[in-house]
């Protein structure tokens, strides 16, 4: 019985994360990115799941984002066995992608996952991704299910650590 | 009674900290702005009161190297030609540190200013002292001030319209529907948007 819940647990947890459907891919020979409206990344911040999830907003010509970006990549290394999922969520410019956010992530070796938001009235909805968000880059929401924090700041690793301990072990 | 005492003095002395703590947050709609004095690309000090015969004032927090504020340069401009000769004059200001963002020094400033034709002052927010004052986040961030008897009233926070990357797509300009309102006297319909920008680096 407990089997047959986790097996129904991970198949809907599976069925779930496929509810992300990208508007467009952009891809080169070596990378592909998935790019989205807000409407369609929503899920990504409601899902109800037992993983942590460390979403962070930034784009390759943000400096204090491209500073902190190997501190996620770090995370996402460490904590790939935990269940924790670290999400780079780029606002790179649509006519920059093929140009510099694939370039980019080939020449930094990016692991973790990488995704586009590409939905300029940003007054729709960053307020719903946070209300104290002013809009300002970078930030991070860190998450499990209800158990949910926003930060508008730059991180180094031993504070983005801290903060995704706390939620991790809640 | 003196335990009692003591543990009330505590707590007001604990709760005291714990506001004063409090980051500030800046101007909200309503509250009055503050004026300052601040260098020009020309050399020159500038502020707000040497507009004697201005109505209110299109005060953006703006930067050379922020693509979010490079992609309005030309809406900014366009802004400052329709607006100031109605009264609402654009007043830009860069209040990033070029210690931490050297694309933003000073001297940087005066070249972006002249290769794009401002036709507007474009004010260097020296030591990082104004920007907190009005609670800008990031470039660029528009406030929107009405001149009053009381001083300069803020009237709109936020985005210059709901399109950065195409102005041929946007469908709402919320800056000049707010100056709009205040020229004709009626109310702003959408005082406060958000939209996202590069961080002030201070």
């Amino acid at each position: 019985m407990k089997k047959a819940v986790i097996v129904f647990l991970v198949f809907t947890g599976f069925l779930y994360s496929q509810d992300l459907k990208p508007v467009k891919t952009y891809k080169n020979e070596n990378r592909e990115v998935a790019s989205f409206d807000y409407e369609h990344l929503a899920p990504l911040f409601e899902q109800d799941d037992d993983v942590t999830y460390v979403i962070n907003f930034w784009a390759t010509w943000c400096l204090p984002c491209v500073k902190e970006l190997p501190y996620f990549e770090k995370l996402n290394e460490v904590y790939k066995d935990k269940n924790v999922k670290v999400i780079l969520v780029s606002l790179d410019f649509p006519k920059k992608i093929e140009s510099q956010l694939l370039p980019f992530l080939e020449r930094k070796k990016i692991q973790s996952t990488v995704y586009v938001l590409d939905d300029p009235d940003a007054n729709s909805w960053i307020e719903k991704v946070n209300k104290d968000w002013s809009g300002a880059i970078p930030a991070t929401v860190i998450y499990k299910g209800k158990n949910k924090k926003f930060f508008e700041q730059s991180f180094t690793y031993e504070e983005l650590e801290k903060e995704l301990l706390l939620i991790l072990n809640n | 009674m003196k335990t009692i005492k003591f543990v009330l003095t505590a707590l007001v002395l604990v709760t005291t900290f714990a506001f004063t703590e409090k980051p500030v947050e800046g101007y909200k709609v309503g509250d009055v702005a503050t004026d300052f004095k601040l260098k020009n690309v020309d050399g020159k000090m500038v502020s707000l009161k040497d507009y004697k015969d201005a109505k209110g004032y299109i005060v953006i927090f703006t930067c050379n190297h922020c693509p979010f504020a490079k992609a309005y340069e030309d809406r900014i401009i366009a802004l400052d030609k329709k607006y100031k000769k109605l009264g609402y004059p654009v007043i830009a200001i860069n209040p990033n540190n070029p210690e931490v963002q050297p694309d933003d020094s000073y001297d940087l400033m005066k070249v972006r200013a002249k290769e794009k034709g401002f036709t507007f002052p474009y004010l260097f927010d020296e030591g990082q002292k104004i920007y907190p004052q009005y609670g800008a986040t990031k470039t660029p961030h528009v406030f929107v001030l009405q001149k009053t008897v009381k001083g300069n009233v803020v009237k709109y926070i936020g985005a210059i319209d709901d399109n950065h990357s195409d102005e041929e797509a946007v469908k709402v300009k919320y800056v000049e529907n707010a100056v709009d309102a205040l020229l004709e006297g009626k109310e702003i319909e959408v005082n406060s948007t958000k939209a996202i920008g590069c961080s002030i680096k201070s």
